[in-house]
């Protein structure tokens, strides 16, 4: 034991502070040396700038990569799943498989999204393609629900791009990029209301790539009735799950905040659904969260000093596929409820104890692999080396018998069904 | 003997009697018509002929669920020359208790009404109904002024009521003995001893495979759970309600319970069924009721508050308001102590020719009274469905909890085989919780009466009515009430007032029921 850890934070959380608290840990400005830095976004791209040269030593650790907007930014997000699709499909991998609609089998879990103003002329050619669909615009860089809206006519959206290049505000922010995607207008309903899912998932390092899930993830309901009739369009409560935005619905409730346990939606999906395709429902959400961490593996700056607790965004549609809507590098660590505050305390915890081995100063050179109990609420979703050597196992498997099966991702509150879809 | 078979003669010639009225009857009959046409049916062996279709077409298996329906949910007729008002209470002074009761909740209802100036029902303006109509399925988000409605009753207001119970042929004495009851209940009646509970639960031991205890994650399910999962998907594939209720004894896996829970209560949902939601949907559109105004704050007041059911909000007013027009629940009153309530058209109070039932359903809620639907939600999302499945659980078990009765589900027996329970096997508790003015009923009764809804998380609360429909019996209900103040014994002998044993009490939401259950019956005192 050499000394306290000294931390900072540009983050006034009470779950965070007190988790800093309770180790002992000492609180230090950003000027003084640091042991742990749980910063903002806005933060992060100055410490790793060009200008500001700073270099972290060995017992310094932060809770963001560099560039872990390659995830988080949803137009960089669609960019690199596309990317990773490709590659896939170049190497003949049996995941980049297509149906016979020319859709990947395995690999289509994002809405059809485009880039605006870049890919205004692919957009519309999809858009004639069904013009009854509705889309959803949201800007790139924002997050909560911020600038969000919905268009269902070309004309809105001529007229949001003609908005845009003549108000002298939009202008000096024309770097402002718009993500345009398929609305999903057919989402899974629950008492009639619409909801989405947020699940919690770290990543320790991303090569090789060593992520886990949180168990206590939770449903976020609307708190009004969900109509796809396009009279609604304007009503954001309908459509957002956000609880940036449901919170200033006149029905939001302060007890329960319109959340629901993940374990409840188990239980509802299992009782009035089946069993298995409510395995196969979570088993693709593995999945899908998965392979959007190696779709940006390659390209993120794998920095030893970093680790990152993500908030995925999911919407489950009614023939019980989920969708990756977006990825979040800060999850809100507000608390809107009794119970909300008590979660976001513990994955405070159990993501320290991970990233923090004992609450000692760090040393960012160590192998990343904690013992298993000290993972809390956690689960390993997928570790990379353990996937290898178990690969090689199969290999030498398969050259006597089938047995197909990935592991290494574990998934255990799936009870004790094989994993069916991980081909 | 003899008597045993008159008595079966006389059950016989009753369900009959009842079967013949029912919509089975008439299909049953059709069928048999129809089957004249098929070549296998002979004149010179009709009868035998006949039968022989009726089980092959499994209309036989029909038949057995509903005399078995009949058997579960009615009381044997008793001699036949008792009266009728000892099918719904043998016991005069209950059926006083629980008459002078109902006049007490009336009266407090009349007197809402006249406070407020709000007719007991109206017909809806045209404007209105259409309106409703509209928003039938978002009826959440309205947001009447409810302010000066407040709950016609709550569980505590009952429990002082049932404090106050006597039996008049009964002499307490002054002196205490060993027999004394030092709780609150002061009613002699019969309830089980732990040997006679342990009988009746068998299936509870430890011996016996147990959903709730033997799925946990770190048991291999090839031990139990992948064997008990086969057996339930063949009693289903049977469609034999009797084996279905001896199944789920030993709990129902999550995927097989909605169906499971029909077969017992023989809910099959019907095109007729949905056509007589649709009917008493209509109905609700067309007349207001003063009693919708207290469903709808009762959701407010906690369905819509609840981490659990808030999702279900608008789920629980349609089957609630539903409910309350369904003159078909007017019937368990034929076995329930209780009567429906009587309203008198304006101006001919007291005159029997002007008497109506209200609300048509007989039932006036309370509060809490949603709670005993919210569960069910987890498990149908088809509103008709989720319906009928409610009102089947209705008039078989949740009404005992809230009639005075001295039948053993009925919520006073409930109230003493707990106090008894506690009493005889944790003295010490019992006697410290009553010397600090903590008697343990005071917060045991909520429990109880909501049959746990609320209390406990949900997969607990269903792994528990699983038992409730398996064994036809509100007594797991005591037992489980009895087995929490066990498990948090050593905190209860630390408290000195009534807040800090119920704040010890206040959060059963991380209990475990089975276990706690099987602990308390099977591997304890004996």
């Amino acid at each position: 034991m050499a000394g306290k850890v000294k931390w900072v934070t540009d983050i006034e959380k009470s779950v965070l502070i007190n988790n800093f608290e309770k180790r002992g840990w000492v609180q230090v400005t950003e000027n003084e040396d640091w042991n742990f830095y749980w910063m903002s976004v806005q933060t992060i791209r100055n410490v790793f700038s060009l200008e500001a040269g700073y270099r972290l030593s060995d017992d310094q650790i932060v809770n963001h990569f560099p560039n872990h907007y390659e995830l988080t930014r949803k137009d960089l997000m669609v960019k690199n799943i596309k990317r990773y699709r490709k590659e896939l499909e170049k190497e003949g991998s049996p995941l980049a498989e297509k149906d016979e609609n020319g859709k990947y089998i395995y690999l289509d879990f994002v809405p059809v999204t485009f880039m605006l103003p870049a890919d205004y002329n692919l957009f519309v050619e999809e858009f004639r393609k069904s013009p009854s669909s509705t889309w959803i615009m949201k800007p790139c860089g924002k997050a909560q629900g911020k600038g969000i809206f919905l268009i269902n006519k070309l004309s809105q959206i001529k007229k949001w791009s003609r908005d845009s290049k003549t108000s002298s505000f939009v202008s000096q922010s024309s770097k402002e990029a718009y993500v345009i995607s398929l609305y999903i207008s057919n989402p899974l309903l629950i008492g009639g209301r619409k909801f989405d899912l947020r699940l919690y998932v770290l990543v320790s390092t991303y090569r090789p790539l060593r992520c886990y899930m949180y168990k206590l993830g939770f449903c976020r309901f609307c708190t009004v009735k969900y109509t796809p009739s396009t009279s609604e369009l304007d009503n954001m409560f309908v459509h957002l799950t956000n609880v940036a935005i449901q919170k200033h619905g006149d029905d939001y409730n302060h007890i329960h905040g319109g959340k629901w346990t993940v374990s409840n939606l188990r239980l509802y999906l299992e009782s009035t659904r089946g069993k298995e395709v409510t395995g196969k429902l979570f088993d693709e959400i593995h999945w899908i969260i998965v392979q959007s961490l190696k779709a940006v593996a390659p390209v993120m700056n794998n920095d030893k000093h970093c680790f990152e607790c993500y908030g995925y965004d999911i919407i489950i549609d009614d023939k019980l596929k989920p969708w990756l809507i977006e990825v979040n590098a800060s999850p809100s660590l507000t608390s809107s409820t009794a119970n909300d505050r008590i979660l976001k305390y513990n994955l405070i915890n159990d993501t320290l104890n991970i990233a923090v081995p004992n609450g000692e100063i760090p040393d960012c050179k160590w192998n990343k692999s904690p013992p298993k109990e000290v993972l809390g609420n956690y689960e390993i979703l997928y570790d990379e080396e353990l996937a290898q050597n178990d690969g090689a196992d199969r290999d030498l498997r398969n050259r006597s018998g089938p047995s197909i099966g990935l592991k290494g991702s574990r998934t255990r509150d799936t009870g004790k069904t094989a994993l069916t879809t991980w081909k | 003997m003899l008597q045993e078979e008159e008595d079966l003669s006389l059950t016989i010639a009753h369900i009959v009697q009842k079967l013949k009225g029912s919509r089975l009857y008439s299909q049953l009959e059709r069928q048999a018509w129809v089957s004249l046409q098929k070549p296998e049916i002979k004149l010179e062996s009709l009868k035998e002929d006949i039968k022989e279709f009726f089980k092959i077409s499994g209309w036989e298996k029909k038949l057995q669920n509903a005399v078995y329906s009949e058997l579960t949910v009615f009381p044997l007729p008793r001699h036949p020359a008792a009266p009728p008002e000892h099918l719904k209470e043998p016991l005069v002074y209950m059926r006083k208790a629980q008459g002078s009761w109902e006049k007490r909740i009336l009266k407090s209802l009349n007197s809402m009404c006249t406070e407020l100036s709000i007719p007991l029902a109206r017909k809806r303006p045209v404007v209105e109904q259409k309106e409703l109509l509209n928003k039938w399925n978002e009826m959440g988000t309205d947001e009447p002024d409810l302010s000066l409605f407040r709950p016609v009753y709550a569980p505590k207001d009952f429990l002082e009521v049932l404090i106050n119970l006597r039996n008049p042929n009964y002499e307490n004495g002054d002196h205490l003995n060993l027999k004394t009851h030092l709780g609150l209940i002061q009613v002699p009646l019969k309830v089980k001893y732990i040997s006679e509970l342990k009988e009746f639960f068998i299936e509870l031991s430890l011996n016996t495979g147990q959903l709730g205890i033997d799925d946990a994650t770190q048991v291999p399910p090839e031990l139990f759970e992948n064997e008990h999962v086969r057996l339930g998907q063949k009693v289903l594939a049977e469609q034999d309600s009797a084996a279905a209720q001896q199944y789920i004894r030993q709990g129902s896996p999550t995927a097989l319970r909605a169906e499971l829970w029909a077969l017992i209560l023989n809910v099959s949902n019907q095109p007729e069924d949905l056509l007589y939601y649709e009917q008493l949907k209509s109905n609700v559109i067309q007349h207001d009721l003063l009693v919708d105004s207290l469903i709808y704050k009762d959701v407010k007041l906690t369905a819509s508050n609840d981490d659990y059911y808030f999702v279900f909000e608008d789920y629980l007013y349609q089957v609630l308001l539903c409910f309350s027009r369904d003159t078909s629940v007017l019937g368990h009153f034929a076995y329930n102590s209780a009567s429906p309530p009587k309203s008198y058209i304006r101006g001919k109070l007291g005159m029997e020719d002007y008497a109506v039932f209200y609300p048509p359903n007989g039932v006036i809620p309370f509060h809490g009274f949603s709670m005993y639907v919210a569960p069910l939600c987890f498990l149908y999302h088809e509103p008709s469905k989720l319906y009928q499945i409610f009102r089947e659980m209705y008039v078989r078990f949740f009404f005992r909890l809230h009639s005075i009765s001295s039948h053993p589900s009925g919520i006073v027996s409930l109230c003493l085989l707990f106090e008894t329970l506690l009493q005889t096997h944790l003295p010490q508790l019992f006697y410290h919780l009553r010397e600090i003015g903590a008697q343990p009923l005071r917060i045991s009764f909520k429990w109880m009466v909501r049959a746990f809804s609320g209390y406990l998380a949900t997969d607990q609360l269903l792994l528990l009515w699983d038992r409730i429909l398996g064994y036809n019996s509100l007594e797991i209900l005591a037992v489980l009430a009895a087995a929490v103040f066990a498990f948090r014994a050593v905190n209860l002998m630390e408290v000195t007032s009534l807040a800090a044993a119920e704040a010890v009490l206040a959060d059963l939401s991380t209990l475990k029921v089975m276990p706690l259950l099987q602990i308390f019956l099977f591997a304890t005192i004996t």
